[in-house]
């Protein structure tokens, strides 16, 4: 039973307690530029998620050769080389997203979230659980991307899903909802002040909601701890 | 210790070598997928522009280098549709040096006799909301160019509405369609002065296709 154990709490971390996004506040930079719209989050966050699980594997995979003074330029030459591969295929397959993702794509390179998870986790547990960590950190980190890319995308345009036939071909264009029409966008909502503030109010929202879940549980917790006063001056 | 530096050094260039091999790889697979996907998206705003069915040469790699003040300071392209030798229309990049945010980066197609057929935003950094009204994608404002042509040196028509002329701006955003509006009229102008000698010369664009 200790395995699963380790997966529910690598879950719980990457989901939630320890979330890239919300927590660590690591990858601000693609975070707050490029969730305009929840397409853009969307291949945003599958391009780091796809990056995450790929360089914690390696990383894991070269730990016990990779000695301790040049681990951190080999991770980086791993991650550059992942984030090229990908810049690469979506170049040659998402062509339009490619297009409207513009400079962020290779600033995944620079995401502090991948090579933190490197360091902190992958260059120290087996290939399985560094994966696994990869997959709910990216997903951690794609679940915040897509909430901010909803919430601008609504207030500043009225509109969910617009362009998702950049990512998913042209049969996607009807998946585009229109929640409300405006005649003229919500300019703050689209430029990253907005980002910011809807950043700071979901910060806030998981505050709050940590705060409520600490509440309902003290006493239990209170319980178990039994002091033990030593007084040596006694 | 220089013994560790060796290692240490041996390792990394390993790590170069395996890396690079990777990246060469995924780019060879890739390669001709994103050239084909380039000439695609080039060909799909080209069709948009000169309807396919009045021309019967390989406009994609009709492709003229141009350099001209009128054009902007960067070399253009110019794509040339033919039927048979008979000059039928060009499309031209051109570079609006003075949007709102920098460089807005235009095709403009003109048919030969002067009269525009259409224009495209190839690429720009306007605000989004206000000046990105220039995308076939928010708003049809670009398409207000078509059909229209330049009747003589003093035509004060092209321009936006507030400046007396008779294109429309956007709400908040004049400097946008200002800037596209006379790079429009400055392209026009380059293709009426220069149309015989741009259709003579032989396709020159260095791309591998």
């Amino acid at each position: 039973m200790n395995i699963p154990q380790e997966y529910k709490e690598l879950t719980w971390q990457g989901l939630w307690k320890n979330n890239p996004g919300l927590v660590q506040l690591l990858g601000l930079c693609p975070l707050l530029a490029v969730t305009s719209t929840v397409v853009n989050a969307l291949g945003l966050g599958l391009a780091t998620l796809f990056v995450l699980i790929c360089s914690n594997a390696t990383v894991s995979a070269v730990q016990h050769w990779v000695p301790k003074e040049i681990r951190i330029p080999i991770f980086v030459l791993i991650i550059a080389a992942f984030v090229t591969c990908i810049q690469l295929l979506m170049n040659a397959f998402t062509f339009d997203l490619y297009e409207s993702l513009g400079i962020f794509l290779p600033l995944i390179v620079t995401n502090c979230a991948i090579i933190g998870r490197a360091e902190a986790y992958a260059s120290k547990n087996s290939v399985k659980h560094a994966s696994f960590d990869g997959l709910m950190m990216g997903l951690g980190f794609l679940l915040v991307l897509v909430a901010l890319g909803a919430i601008r995308e609504v207030l500043g345009q009225g509109t969910l899903l617009d362009g998702a036939e950049l990512l998913f071909g042209d049969w996607a264009s009807q998946l585009r909802i229109e929640v409300f029409h405006l005649d003229n966008q919500f300019l703050l909502a689209i430029l990253p002040p907005g980002a910011f503030i809807a950043m700071g109010f979901l910060i806030a929202a998981k505050n709050k909601i940590d705060a409520k879940l600490a509440e309902q549980q003290p006493k239990q917790q209170e319980a178990q701890i039994e002091r033990v006063r030593v007084n040596f001056d006694g | 210790m220089r013994k560790a530096i060796e290692n240490n050094a041996k390792l990394l260039a390993l790590f170069a070598v395996a890396c690079t091999t990777l990246v060469g790889l995924v780019h060879l697979l890739t390669k001709d997928i994103i050239v084909e996907q380039e000439q695609q998206q080039l060909l799909n705003t080209l069709n948009e522009l000169v309807d396919p069915s009045t021309y019967n040469n390989a406009i994609n790699q009709a492709c003229i280098m141009v350099e001209h003040e009128l054009l902007g300071i960067k070399t253009q392209k110019a794509y040339l549709a033919k039927k048979g030798q008979q000059p039928i229309a060009a499309a031209i990049t051109t570079t609006a040096p003075d949007g709102y945010n920098g460089d807005i980066q235009l095709m403009v197609a003109i048919s030969f006799d002067g009269v525009v057929k259409g224009v495209r935003t190839l690429k720009h950094k306007e605000t989004p909301g206000l000046g990105d009204k220039i995308e076939l994608r928010k708003s049809p404002w670009i398409l207000s160019f078509n059909n229209k042509q330049i009747l003589d040196n003093k035509d004060r028509r092209w321009a936006v509405a507030k400046d007396g002329g008779m294109f429309d701006q956007f709400t908040g955003a004049t400097i946008t369609p200002r800037a596209v509006v006379n790079a429009v009229k400055r392209t026009v102008t380059y293709f009426n002065q220069n149309k015989k000698q741009l259709f003579d010369k032989t396709a020159n664009c260095q791309e591998v296709l």
